[in-house]
Formats: C-alpha cells, sequence, structure tokens
C-alpha cells in the first residue's frame, strides 16, 4: 500500500517539501543542542521540565483520543465511524512517534537511552510508560494498517485482528494513565500531586483529540475525494463538547480543594498561573489565552447552532485544541515547578532553539500523518465509488 | 529484468559505498600501533615488580570488561578493593591507580583506541594525567 | 537408587541444575588450575566506615558564615564541583538557604526576622524512602546498603525525573560541559560530563577510605554523622536528648539529615 503515498498532486509534495525544511531546521538544531547540552533551552535548575515534556504530555492525550472513534465503531458498532476508524487509529501513530523524539530530545545523555532496556527499572513509572507506548504504537499500525488492506482488496478484515482491536480500546485509557502518574506520584509538587490529574489527563485528551479530528476530516474532505461524513464529524464534535466541559469541571474541582480547604501550597501554582506570584507573571498571558479559548470552545461546541455550522465548527474546535495544548503543553509541566521547593520563584520560557526544535518534531509527526492519511484517503476514494454506495466494504 | 539499467547502476552505487573503507585507504601508510608502557613510573620500579594488575595478556584483551566490573563494584557495591589472581590487593580506581603508572595516556590509551577509531567516554569525567597535557602543549 | 522417588528425583534435578548454572564458570576457572579465583575479587576496604543507616545532625545555633563557608567550599573543591555563577544552571550538592526557605511550611508572620533569616545547610537527604530513587528509569539513582542515595554517574540518561521527585530541591543537572567551570579541579576525584544529574553522596568516597564526610571535617562540630540504627551512636545520643527537625518529614520521605535549633 505504500506505493500509494508516491502519488501525489503537486499540492502533496510541496505540503511534505515544507515540512521537510522544518524537520531539517530541527535536525540541524537538535544537533546544536547535543553538542552544547541542554542549556541552550530554558530549562533550569528549578523548572527542569519545559516545553518538550509538556509537548510528550499533551501529545500521549491525542494519541489516547484514537479510542473515541475506536470504541463507538467495533464495540457499538457505531456505523457512521466506520469511515474514519482508520483516520483515528493513524492520528495515534505520528502521536506516539512525535511522543518518543519529545522524550529523546529531552534526555541529557540521548546515547543511553537503552539503558532503559538495559537496566529494567518496575519501580519507574517511566518503564511502564515506554511499555505501553511502545505496545500502543504497534497495535494502531498493525489494526489500521490491516482493516486498510482489507478495504483495498474489498474484503472483510480478517478475523484474528479483532482480539487486537479490543485490546488496543483498553490499551488507550492506560497510556495516558499512566503519563499522569508520572506526575500525580510525586511528593513536594503540589500542583501535580493530586489523584484528579489522571482523570483530568483522560477528559482533556478526549476534547483536545476529537476536536483535532473534526478539523482533520474537514481537510481530508478538502483536498481529497474522500468524504469523512458529515454526520460523523458532528458526533466527534460533540464527544469533544462532552469532555471539554468535564475538564473545565476538573480544573474547577481542583481549584475549589485549593482555595477552599485553605492549603496555602496547593494554592501557589493556580495563583502563579492566573495572577503572578512575588511579581512573576509570564505564563499568565498563556493561561488568559487558554481560558478564553475554552469560554469559545465552550460556547461554540456546546450551542446546536454555531456546531452545526462548519465555519464556526473549525473555530470551535481549534480553540479547544488550542486551549487543551497551551494547558497541558506549556502551563501544566512549568506550573508544578514553581515556586521551587524553597518557595522561590523561578520562571521559565523556551528559548529559540528549543522551539525551532519543537516545531521539527511536530513536523516529522504531520509529515508521518500525511503520509499515513493519503494512503487511507487514497484507498477510501476508491471505495466511495463503489457501486455498494455506503458500504466500504464488501460483505 | 524491467528498469535493468536502474538496478545496475543501484547496484554499482552500492558498491562503491561500502568498499569505500578500502578503496580510501589504498596508498595510505600502514600505521602500526606501538603503545608505550616506559612512563617514569613505571621505569622507577624494580624490574621484578614491573607487573599490571593482572597479565598483560589478560589486561591487553579484557581491560575494559574489568574497568566496568571496577567502576560498577565501586559505585554500586561500595567495594574498593581488588584481589588479583597472585592474591594482591588493589586499589580499584582509573585515575588513581592505573594512571598512577600509565601516565602517558596519549601513548598508552590514545594509541590503540585511535587506531581502532573507538572513543571511551571515560575522559569525558576523569582527569586525565598532567604530563600529558604539558607534553602535549609542548609539541 | 531405587529408593528416590520422582519427587526427590526432581528436587535433585532442580539443585543440579542450579548448581550448574551458578558454577559453570568456577569449572572452567578450576580447569587453568587458578584456584585463587574462589578467593573474593572485589573486597571493602578494611579501613571502610560501615553503617546501617547513616545520617547527619546540623546543629544551626553553631553555624556561623565562616563554618557555611568552609563546609561548601571543602565539599564542592574536592568533589570538582562547577561554580556556576547563572541560577538558571547553578550546581550545588551543599549549600546556604534562609531558615524559611528551607523550611517554608513553618513561615510565620509573627517569627523573629533573626530566625526567618538564619542560616542554615542544605544538602541531599539521603531519605530511607527516597523519591528519586523510586522515579529513576535506570536505577542510576539508586540507596546503598548503608543508607546512602548514590548516583552512578556512567548509567544516567538525564531525564531529571529525580529532579522532580526531589521535594527538597537537592538535585542539580549539568545544562553543557562543567569542566570549564572548575577552577583548581582535585586530580583524585572526576568531573561530571553534561546531560547527567548530580547531588551530595555522603562523602562515600571518604567513607570506603575510613574518612567522615568532608563537610563534618569542616564543620567544628557543628555537622555530627554516625549510623542512626546504633542506639549508642553520637548522633542516636544527641537526638535522644535534643528537639530536632527534618525538612518537609510530612511527606513520608524520611530524611536522614537532621536539624538542632
Amino acid at each position: 500500500m505504500l506505493e500509494l503515498a508516491l502519488k501525489g498532486s503537486p499540492r502533496y509534495w510541496g505540503w511534505l517539501f515544507f515540512l521537510a525544511i522544518l524537520i531539517t531546521a530541527g535536525v540541524i538544531t537538535y544537533l546544536y543542542q547535543f553538542q552544547i547540552g541542554l542549556g541552550i533551552t530554558g530549562m533550569s535548575r528549578d523548572v527542569s521540565w519545559g516545553l518538550y515534556i509538556g509537548q510528550f504530555t499533551f501529545l500521549v492525550g491525542v494519541a489516547a483520543s484514537a479510542v473515541t472513534i475506536v470504541l463507538p465503531y467495533y464495540l457499538h458498532n457505531y456505523k457512521k465511524y466506520g469511515r474514519i476508524a482508520v483516520i483515528g487509529e493513524f492520528l495515534a501513530v505520528p502521536s506516539i512517534l512525535m511522543c518518543m523524539l519529545f522524550i529523546f530530545v529531552d534526555l541529557g545523555q540521548p546515547m543511553r537511552v537503552l539503558n532503559v532496556l538495559l537496566h529494567p527499572t518496575p519501580n519507574s513509572v517511566m518503564f511502564y510508560d515506554m511499555i505501553v507506548l511502545s505496545g500502543y504504537l504497534i497495535l494502531n499500525l498493525l489494526c489500521g494498517w490491516v482493516i486498510l488492506m482489507s478495504e483495498k482488496k474489498g474484503a472483510p478484515p480478517p478475523r484474528w485482528i479483532k482480539p487486537f482491536l479490543y485490546i488496543a480500546i483498553c490499551w488507550a485509557p492506560s497510556i495516558h494513565i499512566v503519563t499522569a502518574f508520572l506526575y500525580q506520584g510525586l511528593p513536594g509538587r503540589d500542583y501535580w500531586m493530586t489523584a484528579i490529574m489522571a482523570a483530568k489527563f483522560l477528559s482533556s485528551a478526549f476534547a483536545s483529540g476529537p476536536s483535532l479530528l473534526v478539523i482533520l476530516c474537514m481537510l481530508v474532505r478538502k483536498f481529497t475525494n474522500f468524504d469523512p461524513g458529515k454526520e460523523a464529524i458532528q458526533n466527534l464534535a460533540k464527544t469533544a463538547a462532552y469532555f471539554l466541559l468535564v475538564t473545565i469541571a476538573f480544573y474547577l474541582f481542583e481549584v475549589f480543594t485549593a482555595f477552599y480547604s485553605g492549603i496555602t501550597s496547593h494554592q501557589y501554582s493556580i495563583i502563579y498561573l492566573f495572577k503572578g506570584l512575588e511579581g512573576y507573571s509570564k505564563l499568565v498571558p498563556v493561561m488568559s489565552i487558554c481560558v478564553l479559548l475554552a469560554a469559545i470552545g465552550v460556547l461554540i461546541l456546546v450551542t446546536p447552532p454555531l456546531r452545526k455550522w462548519e465555519v464556526t465548527l473549525a473555530i470551535g474546535a481549534a480553540s479547544t485544541f488550542l486551549c487543551m495544548w497551551l494547558e497541558k503543553g506549556i502551563t501544566l509541566v512549568v506550573g508544578g515547578f514553581i515556586p521551587n521547593p524553597f518557595d522561590r520563584v523561578f520562571e521559565y520560557w523556551p528559548t529559540i532553539p528549543e522551539t525551532i526544535i519543537t516545531l521539527g518534531v511536530w513536523s516529522f509527526g504531520f509529515f508521518v500523518l500525511t503520509i499515513l492519511y493519503k494512503i487511507a484517503s487514497s484507498v477510501k476514494e476508491k471505495a466511495v465509488f463503489d457501486k455498494y454506495g455506503e458500504k466500504q466494504v464488501k460483505a | 529484468m524491467y528498469d535493468g539499467g536502474k538496478i545496475i547502476f543501484g547496484l554499482i552505487i552500492f558498491l562503491v559505498l561500502v568498499t569505500l573503507p578500502f578503496t580510501l585507504s589504498i596508498g595510505k601508510d600502514y600505521t602500526k600501533v606501538n603503545p608505550k608502557i616506559d612512563t617514569p613510573e613505571i621505569m622507577k620500579l624494580p624490574e621484578t615488580e614491573r607487573k599490571c594488575v593482572e597479565s598483560k595478556d589478560f589486561m591487553r584483551k579484557e581491560h575494559m570488561k574489568m574497568l566496568i566490573e571496577w567502576r560498577d563494584a565501586v559505585v554500586r557495591d561500595g567495594k574498593t578493593l581488588y584481589v588479583n589472581s597472585q592474591g594482591k590487593t588493589f586499589n580499584m580506581s582509573l585515575q588513581n591507580t592505573c594512571m598512577q603508572c600509565h601516565s602517558n595516556k596519549s601513548k598508552f590509551c590514545d594509541e590503540c583506541h585511535n587506531y581502532v577509531k573507538v572513543k571511551p567516554y571515560c575522559w569525558d569525567c576523569h582527569i586525565e594525567p598532567k604530563e600529558n597535557i604539558k607534553k602535549e602543549a609542548a609539541l | 537408587m531405587s529408593n528416590i522417588n520422582r519427587r526427590e528425583f526432581l528436587k535433585i534435578l532442580g539443585i543440579g541444575t542450579f548448581m550448574g548454572l551458578g558454577g559453570w564458570s568456577i569449572f572452567e576457572v578450576v580447569g587453568k588450575g587458578e584456584i585463587e579465583a574462589f578467593v573474593e575479587k572485589y573486597k571493602k576496604a578494611p579501613e571502610a566506615l560501615q553503617a546501617k543507616r547513616w545520617a547527619m545532625v546540623i546543629d544551626l545555633k553553631k553555624l556561623d558564615q565562616k563554618i557555611i563557608h568552609d563546609c561548601t567550599e571543602v565539599c564542592h573543591r574536592i568533589h570538582n564541583v562547577p561554580k556556576i555563577l547563572n541560577p538558571k544552571e547553578e550546581i550545588k550538592w551543599i549549600w546556604e538557604e534562609k531558615f524559611k526557605n528551607a523550611f517554608p511550611e513553618m513561615k510565620d508572620d509573627y517569627m523573629s526576622p533573626e530566625i526567618k533569616n538564619m542560616p542554615v545547610l542544605v544538602l541531599c537527604n539521603h531519605c530511607e524512602n527516597p523519591p528519586c530513587v523510586r522515579v529513576c528509569p535506570t536505577k542510576a539513582t539508586f540507596k546503598r546498603k548503608d543508607g546512602i542515595v548514590m548516583m552512578d554517574m556512567h548509567r544516567c540518561i538525564g531525564c531529571r525525573f529525580c529532579m522532580a521527585g526531589c521535594p527538597y530541591g537537592a538535585r542539580s543537572f549539568n545544562w553543557r560541559d562543567p569542566r570549564q567551570y572548575v577552577k583548581n579541579e582535585n586530580p583524585e576525584f572526576p568531573f561530571r560530563m553534561k546531560g547527567v544529574v548530580e547531588k551530595c553522596t555522603f562523602c562515600y568516597e571518604r567513607l570506603d577510605r575510613g574518612l567522615p564526610p568532608a563537610c563534618v571535617e569542616a564543620s567544628k562540630g557543628a555537622i555530627m554523622y554516625g549510623d542512626i540504627t546504633d542506639p549508642n551512636s553520637e548522633i542516636r545520643k544527641i537526638l535522644s536528648s535534643n528537639f530536632a527537625i527534618r525538612r518537609k518529614a510530612k511527606l513520608g520521605t524520611k530524611p536522614s539529615v537532621y536539624y538542632l535549633l
């Protein structure tokens, strides 16, 4: 099927070329980081994780959100998602690849990364994260590929794939729960050490993932002859709406606990993010934008006419996605480190090289995504002209 | 054969690339490695005492494994003494034992390591003997 | 032979296999006639100081600027700790904090400024239940049998999970090559390379040679150390007759560094 990725319009090649340039910029900047060390980033002794680990955390969520399509389709036989199941699975693949790359670029001694396998340490959550991430990558690649392959041949998917589909469904939440455990099991980081972290991770993932899928489906429809279906898009938007509300609620629960209990150490990070602490307020604009985007997202996705009109829907989905990205990709990680263990504020802001490397990894993700979607849409385009109409697969 | 020309062209490129290490060294002098163990520290010792912790043959073959074992014993188990096959005891330390005698890192370590293009990361952290640096600066 | 039943046969078979697995290297050596191999190859030095769990008591009443300076200086000098002035990339093993920063949970509006700003020496607490060890994915940081929380710089991949896990800010990361920031290197101790985490190691290299930690030696009696599991040790006597506090004890990490007020 890979040959399908080699035949494309000039626009397709142009887009890939554009991404390749960004990837190259990222690789060159990474070589610079490799030479000098992580000192070229904005991270410090006090804020020892930054943009990289933030992106990793956020993208694990995007990867896990494939389950919002796969579960209704395979477990509840929700036919409308039949067309886009592979779109979800193929979103998970580059997301996981990006996660792995973000961990890699964050390592101080990347050449020793295999020490994680050489000296397996089951008491470290990182150990389980490695297992679940690689497992999820393989499962999604396998399921997506096999089903698309059978679709291309016009045959029903083979029986043996079924157990893998069900395992993948159960596996999806696990990757994000384990990622939350990286944070919520650390003593002395009050912003993270809360049982709702795993739940909030899942809910924000199921808001950001489907809203990205809405946008991706619209793009696929615009640029290819494959139509994911209006109803599927609408349903994804509904999923995003519910989980956006749940995420906001979870955040407010956390605010309530911190402020009603009056325990000041639980309040500091929240105060820092929304108001600034001791005169330091670099992340206040980020958090304000985040709140604004959440408001736009809620307004559009919850109001039926605005959700149904696809122009506003696109804006709503983009706002939701960006809101979750700012929350999980930047403020969650940095906010947890402020104030430091000595009750001092030391701020963080990404540097230009750090941003270029981050952009490079994202471009790589989109590069893989484009190729996978090109293959999927080329297969699906043919299925649309099938005389069976709605049916994608010969029974 | 479909695309025969292309395939043969590809094969030729492949062959050129694979044989590059050999073709590139054509006409170059054959350098003989000659690690030196005649440091002043060693020469000071009486002839009978001029022995490493294990036999020359063992050290030549196994020094890398031994250094890793030493490292783990000292750092991870807190064991600092090595009892060699003769029953003699040594303090396990690259900086404070090995390099005290082998004070000529460039002629002792680098000589072979450069030849076989291995770059052990010992010296990223461990401090090499001082005389060595002076000599290099003089050259 | 006839009285061996199946169960016993399996037992012998199992034991035989086990011995074989563990012992085949011995046969190889015996074959060469080197009986010395039976002697343990790696040994602790006879002069090494040993304990079930090392701990430290820092008497804040006895600390003055000179002692604080001497302790930090000697530690950082003998361990080749780089002096990086940029607070973003600072590396510290033992250093001075104000009381209100070292013990933020004890902050009180009516606390006298003298106490609030009283100098405190802080270092790795060598916790009995160390979160950094729990989170490390490669066992690069680990707890020795004597309670010291150690760093294996050869193994650290630089993921900095331990820095997020440590509630005491005791860990520093080498954001770039530290070598150029070390003046007057100690030729007996290594540097670190870029991309690894480092911290106080309770002077394991000195204990293994029978010497007390360098800061204890330089502190003129302000810092005491010993085996906290030994009821007759000096520090146990001090702890049983004085009021001592530990940093963030409520987190359950069980720090091994005590402070006398």
